[in-house]
C-alpha cells in the first residue's frame, strides 16, 4: 500500500483512529488475552512444560528404559537426586532414571490431554451442530440420546473397555475422548440454533447449498472460539482422567509411563525414602493443570466477554 | 417542619473508569401528605437519590450531605436503625413488578415476614392483615390467591401487591420509582388511580420518580425537574407546566406528545444524555441547550427563588425564559 | 407429580437397558471367553464350564436372563474367578462401606461447599472471599489420587495423628482421609457455583425489595437469596454423583478401605467380566436413581416449574 504524505501524518496523528478500524474479532481477543498476567504467565509456563516434555529427552543423561542394576532396590540412598551422578531427578525402584521418566511422563499426559479433547471436541462439534442445524425431531432424537448416555458413569465402562480389549494408549486415547463430547455437544448445539438464524445461513440455505455444507462452511467456523475455549479447559481434565486410570494400574503400560502412573509408584514407595518420586511427578502434574486453567480462563475472557 | 429534607446531597460511584457523580448538590423537602414529582431522563439521578435516601446504593457507591426523615439523618443510621425506618416509616416501590418480588417465595410469605419482622405479629395474624391490603389494592379473590407465587400474577396485579406490600406498616412516605414504565398503558392508568387513592386513604406522602411528564400533571402537588444530578427548576405542577422556567423543562413539554396540538413531528431535545464521569464544570445541560451562553459550561448557576414557592437553577434571565 | 416421576421412570430403564446392552456387548467382542486364559483347557473342559455358567446360550438369552435374575433375586450371577462367591456377595461386602464414607463425604462436601460460597459471595472482596477463591482454584488441581497421597505424607508419616489405611468397622479415624480426599474437589466446585450464582442473585430485583422492607441481612440470605442461589448447586448434584462414585475406586484402592471398588479394580486386573459388569451395572443404576431424585427436588424447589 502506497500512502502519501499527508495521509501518513494523519495516521500518525491519530494512531489510536487506525487502530479501532482494523480490529477484528480474533485481534480483539487477542488484546484481551495479553492483558490477563495470570493467563500470560501460565502460557509461558506451558510452552517450557511442552519443551520439557518434547525435548527435555536431550538433557538426560541416561534414558528411561535403561535399569541401572547398580541402584536397582537401592536408590533410597544411592539413587538420590543429584547433578553430579547425572540423575536429576533421582533413581525410581528399578533404577531408572527419574529424569528421563519424567519427561516420558509428561509428554503422554500432555499428548492424552490434547488428543483426548480434539477427539471430544471434533464429535461433539459435528454431533451438535448437526442436531441443533437440522432441529426438529432429529434434534430430539440426537439430544435426548446425549441426555441418556449422560447418566451413564463412563469411567466404569472404559475401565471395562481397557480390561476386555487390553490396555493400550489407542484405546486410552478414544476411550477418554468418547467420554467426554457429550458437554461439547450440548454447547455446540445451543451456539448452532442461535447461528442457523442468521443472514449468511438463509442465504447459503437460499442459493441452495447442501446442509453438510452449510454446516462445515458456515456454522463450525463461527463456532471455533467457544471451541476453542472448551476445548482448553477440557485438556486438563483429560489429562486428569488419564492419569486417574494409570494411578489405578489399568492406563499405560510399562515401560511407558504418564504423570499418573508415576505418582501412583512415589505414593507407593512413600515408606522406602524415596519421596522424590512422588514430590518430581506431583510437581509437573499440579503445575501443568494449573496452566492450563489460567490459559482457559484467560481465553474465555477474551472470547466471551459477555460472559463476564 | 418537613416530613422529608434531602440537603446537598451527593451520590458517587467508584468504578473501573474513574468516579461517576450521580447526584450532585441536591436539596428537597416534602410535607406530611404532599405529592412531589422528581422528572428527568434516564441517568439524571433520580432513581439514586431515592436508592441513597433508602439506603439501597449498590456497594461501589457512596452518599453524602443530609437526607432528615422527621428529623432524622438517615444517611448516619446504622443497618439496625435504618431496618427500622424502612417500611415503618419509608417504604419503597420498584420499576420492574416482575423482578421485584421473590419467585420462590409465596405471596403470603413475602408479606407477612413484613409484619412479624417489624410489628411481632404472628404469621397467622400476618397474613391476615396482608390478605386485607391485598382488598384494599384491589386484587380479586385475595383470600384465596395471597398462597400463590409471583409468576401467577399479571404485571399490573405484581405492582399492586408490591403496593399493598408497602403500605403494610402504614409508612408516611412512600417513594414509587418509576412504578408504571415497565406496564400497560391502560394498567398504568389504573395504578395511578390506586396510588392516588392511598394518599386520600392512609394520608400517605408520596415521592413519584418518573420521565413521564402525562402521569404527574394529573397526580403532583409539586414537580422537580432533575438533569446531570442536580435540580433544574422546582415548582408548583400547575405553575411549572403553565410557565417552564428553564430551558431543559421547556424541551421536555415540548417532547410530550399531545392530541390537542396538530405536530408532525414529534419534538425531540437534540444531543445525548449527560456523561455522568465526565459533566461540564458549569451547568450540566449546556451542552445540549439551544440558548447557552457563552459562561454557561464553566459557571454552575445558582438557585434563583422566584414566583410563589419557585425555584430554578439557570444563567438566562428569567424573563427571556418564559418569553 | 405422579405423571412425573412416571415420565422420568420412562427415561431411566431405557438408560439402564442401554448402559446393560453396552456392557454385554463389549463383553461379547472381547476375544475369546473369560475361561481361555493363557493356556486354555482342553475345549471339551471349556465346554463344560461355558455351560455351567450359560455362556453356551445365545447372547439375547443370556442379556434377558441376566436382566431378570437381577431384578426378580437381586442376583447378578457368579464370579467368574471365585468359584465360591456371587457377584452378589461382593456387592453385598463392599457396598455399605462404599455407601457410608460416600454419604459422608458428599454431606462434607455439600455443607462445607455451599457454606464456603455463601461467605464469600456475602463477603464479596474480603480476605474470606480471596481465601475461599484460592481453596477453589488449588483444589481444582488436586484430584482425589493427588490428594490422597499428600494427606498420607501429612496425617501419617509426618503428623502420625491417623491410620494409613484400612477401615476397621468404620471407626472415625479411617474415616478422616478417606472422605476428605473423596470430597475436597466437589467441595470446591461446589463453593465456586454457589459463589457465583449467590452473587448474582443478591443483585436482583427482589432481594433490593427485601432489604427496603427492612428485613436483616441474615434472613435476606436464608430467606430470599438461599434458594435461588442454590439451585445451580443442585444441577450439579448428578455430575458430583457419578464423580464421587468413581472417585471410591481411588480412595478404596489407595487407603484400603475394602469398599466396592477394591473389588472392582482387582477384577478388573483378574478379567473377572462378571463382577466388572455387576458393579458397573449397579453404579449406573444408582446414577439414574439420583439423577431422578435430583430432578424431584429441583421440581419441588423450583415454582416455576410444572410437573
Amino acid at each position: 500500500m502506497i500512502v502519501d504524505s499527508a495521509t501518513a501524518d494523519r495516521l500518525a496523528e491519530a494512531p489510536h483512529l487506525a487502530e479501532v478500524q482494523g480490529r477484528s474479532l480474533w485481534q480483539d481477543a487477542r488484546v484481551r488475552f495479553f492483558r490477563n498476567k495470570a493467563a500470560v504467565a501460565s502460557l509461558v509456563v506451558l510452552s517450557l512444560i511442552a519443551f520439557f516434555a518434547f525435548f527435555g529427552g536431550f538433557f538426560a543423561a541416561f534414558d528411561n528404559e535403561t535399569i541401572d542394576f547398580t541402584l536397582m532396590g537401592a536408590n533410597a540412598y544411592k539413587g538420590v537426586p543429584s547433578f553430579e551422578t547425572g540423575h536429576y531427578f533421582g533413581v525410581d525402584s528399578d533404577g531408572r532414571d527419574l529424569f528421563a521418566r519424567t519427561v516420558q511422563g509428561t509428554r503422554i499426559s500432555l499428548l492424552v490431554g490434547i488428543v483426548g479433547a480434539g477427539v471430544a471436541v471434533i464429535v461433539g462439534t459435528l454431533y451438535g451442530a448437526t442436531a441443533g442445524y437440522f432441529g426438529g425431531r432429529i434434534d430430539g432424537i440426537m439430544m435426548r440420546t446425549v441426555d441418556v448416555l449422560m447418566s451413564i458413569p463412563f469411567m466404569f465402562v472404559l475401565i471395562l473397555m481397557l480390561v476386555i480389549f487390553g490396555r493400550s494408549i489407542l484405546m486410552l486415547f478414544i476411550g477418554i475422548g468418547l467420554i467426554s463430547w457429550l458437554d461439547m455437544a450440548r454447547i455446540a448445539r445451543g451456539q448452532t440454533l442461535t447461528l442457523k438464524n442468521k443472514e449468511f445461513v438463509e442465504a447459503a440455505v437460499a442459493t441452495g447449498v447442501s446442509p453438510m455444507k452449510i454446516i462445515l462452511r458456515h456454522i463450525v467456523p463461527n463456532l471455533i472460539g467457544i471451541v476453542v475455549v472448551y476445548a482448553t479447559l477440557l485438556i486438563p481434565g483429560m489429562i486428569i482422567t488419564e492419569s486417574f486410570i494409570s494411578f489405578l494400574g489399568l492406563g499405560v503400560q510399562e515401560p511407558a509411563t504418564s504423570l499418573g502412573a508415576l505418582i501412583d509408584t512415589g505414593a507407593d514407595n512413600l515408606n522406602n525414602g524415596t519421596r522424590w518420586q512422588l514430590y518430581f511427578p506431583l510437581f509437573f502434574f499440579v503445575t501443568t493443570l494449573f496452566a492450563f486453567f489460567f490459559v482457559g480462563d484467560g481465553l474465555r475472557d477474551a472470547l466471551d466477554p459477555k460472559d463476564r | 417542619m418537613a416530613l422529608l429534607d434531602v440537603q446537598d446531597l451527593n451520590v458517587v460511584f467508584q468504578t473501573a473508569d474513574g468516579p461517576v457523580h450521580a447526584v450532585n448538590g441536591l436539596s428537597f423537602q416534602i410535607d406530611k401528605g404532599e405529592t412531589l414529582a422528581i422528572v428527568g431522563e434516564s441517568g439524571s439521578g433520580k432513581s439514586q437519590t431515592a436508592f441513597a435516601a433508602m439506603g439501597l446504593l449498590a456497594q461501589n457507591g457512596a452518599a453524602n450531605g443530609k437526607v432528615a426523615f422527621d428529623g432524622t439523618d438517615l444517611l448516619s443510621l446504622s443497618p439496625r436503625q435504618m431496618n427500622k425506618m424502612r417500611a415503618e416509616k419509608v417504604a419503597m416501590i420498584f420499576q420492574d413488578p416482575m423482578t421485584s418480588l421473590n419467585p420462590y417465595m409465596r405471596i403470603s410469605d413475602q408479606m407477612a415476614e413484613v409484619l412479624t419482622q417489624h410489628k411481632g405479629m404472628s404469621k397467622r395474624a400476618a397474613i391476615a392483615e396482608a390478605t386485607k391490603m391485598l382488598d384494599a389494592v384491589r386484587i380479586p379473590d385475595a383470600a384465596a390467591r395471597i398462597t400463590m407465587y409471583p409468576h401467577e400474577f399479571s404485571g399490573g396485579m405484581r405492582q399492586r401487591i408490591m403496593i399493598a406490600m408497602a403500605l403494610l406498616c402504614q409508612p408516611q412516605l412512600l417513594i414509587a420509582d418509576e412504578p408504571t414504565t415497565a406496564l400497560d398503558v391502560t394498567v398504568q392508568a389504573q395504578i395511578m388511580d390506586l396510588l392516588g387513592d392511598i394518599r386520600r386513604d392512609f394520608g400517605t406522602a408520596i415521592v413519584l420518580i418518573t420521565h413521564d411528564l402525562g402521569i404527574v400533571a394529573d397526580f403532583c402537588d409539586r414537580t422537580l425537574v432533575m438533569y446531570g444530578g442536580q435540580v433544574m427548576e422546582e415548582g408548583a405542577t400547575t405553575d411549572v407546566f403553565a410557565e417552564p422556567a428553564h430551558p431543559y423543562t421547556k424541551g421536555l413539554l415540548r417532547a410530550v406528545p399531545r392530541i390537542d396540538r396538530d405536530d408532525d413531528v414529534l419534538q425531540t431535545i437534540s444531543g445525548e444524555p449527560p456523561d455522568m464521569s465526565r459533566l461540564p464544570a458549569g451547568c450540566p445541560f449546556s451542552p445540549r441547550c439551544d440558548v447557552a451562553l457563552d459562561h454557561c459550561a464553566v459557571q454552575r448557576p445558582a438557585k434563583e427563588h422566584f414566583g410563589a414557592d419557585r425555584r430554578r437553577a439557570c444563567h438566562k434571565p428569567l424573563a427571556e425564559v418564559t418569553s | 407429580m405422579l405423571s412425573f416421576i412416571l415420565r422420568r421412570l420412562a427415561v431411566a430403564v431405557p438408560t439402564l437397558l442401554v448402559l446393560v446392552i453396552i456392557s454385554f456387548a463389549l463383553m461379547f467382542a472381547a476375544p475369546g471367553g473369560p475361561f481361555s486364559g493363557e493356556r486354555p483347557p482342553p475345549q471339551a473342559v471349556l465346554d463344560n464350564i461355558n455351560a455351567r455358567y450359560g455362556l453356551d446360550q445365545p447372547y439375547w438369552k443370556q442379556m434377558v436372563d441376566y436382566i431378570w435374575n437381577i431384578v426378580r433375586y437381586f442376583d447378578f450371577g457368579p464370579s467368574f474367578q471365585y468359584r465360591d462367591r456371587s457377584v452378589t456377595d461382593v456387592i453385598m461386602q463392599g457396598f455399605p462401606v462404599t455407601l457410608t464414607y460416600g454419604f459422608w463425604s458428599f454431606v462434607v462436601a455439600i455443607v462445607v461447599g455451599v457454606s464456603l460460597g455463601v461467605m464469600a459471595a456475602v463477603k464479596q472482596n474480603t480476605w474470606l472471599d480471596y481465601l475461599a477463591v484460592g481453596i477453589t482454584i488449588g483444589a481444582q488441581v488436586l484430584p482425589n489420587f493427588v490428594l490422597g497421597p499428600i494427606l498420607l505424607l501429612t496425617f501419617t508419616l509426618w503428623l502420625g495423628w491417623l491410620p494409613g489405611g484400612g477401615w476397621n468397622g468404620g471407626q472415625w479415624q479411617y474415616m478422616v482421609m478417606p472422605i476428605i480426599a473423596l470430597s475436597t474437589s466437589y467441595m470446591a466446585s461446589i463453593a465456586r457455583i454457589t459463589r457465583s450464582s449467590m452473587l448474582e442473585v443478591l443483585n436482583a430485583g427482589f432481594i433490593r425489595t427485601a432489604k427496603a422492607k427492612g428485613l436483616p441481612m441474615r434472613r435476606i440470605i436464608f430467606r430470599h437469596a438461599l434458594k435461588p442461589a442454590l439451585l445451580p448447586v443442585l444441577s450439579y448434584m448428578g455430575p458430583a454423583f457419578v464423580g464421587m462414585i468413581t472417585g471410591s475406586v481411588v480412595v478404596d484402592v489407595f487407603f484400603s478401605t475394602g469398599g466396592i471398588g477394591q473389588f472392582f479394580v482387582n477384577s478388573a486386573f483378574n478379567r473377572d467380566y462378571s463382577v466388572i459388569m455387576g458393579i458397573t451395572i449397579l453404579v449406573g443404576a444408582l446414577t439414574i436413581l439420583f439423577s431422578l431424585l435430583v430432578d424431584l427436588l429441583y421440581a419441588w424447589i423450583d415454582p416455576k416449574i410444572r410437573y
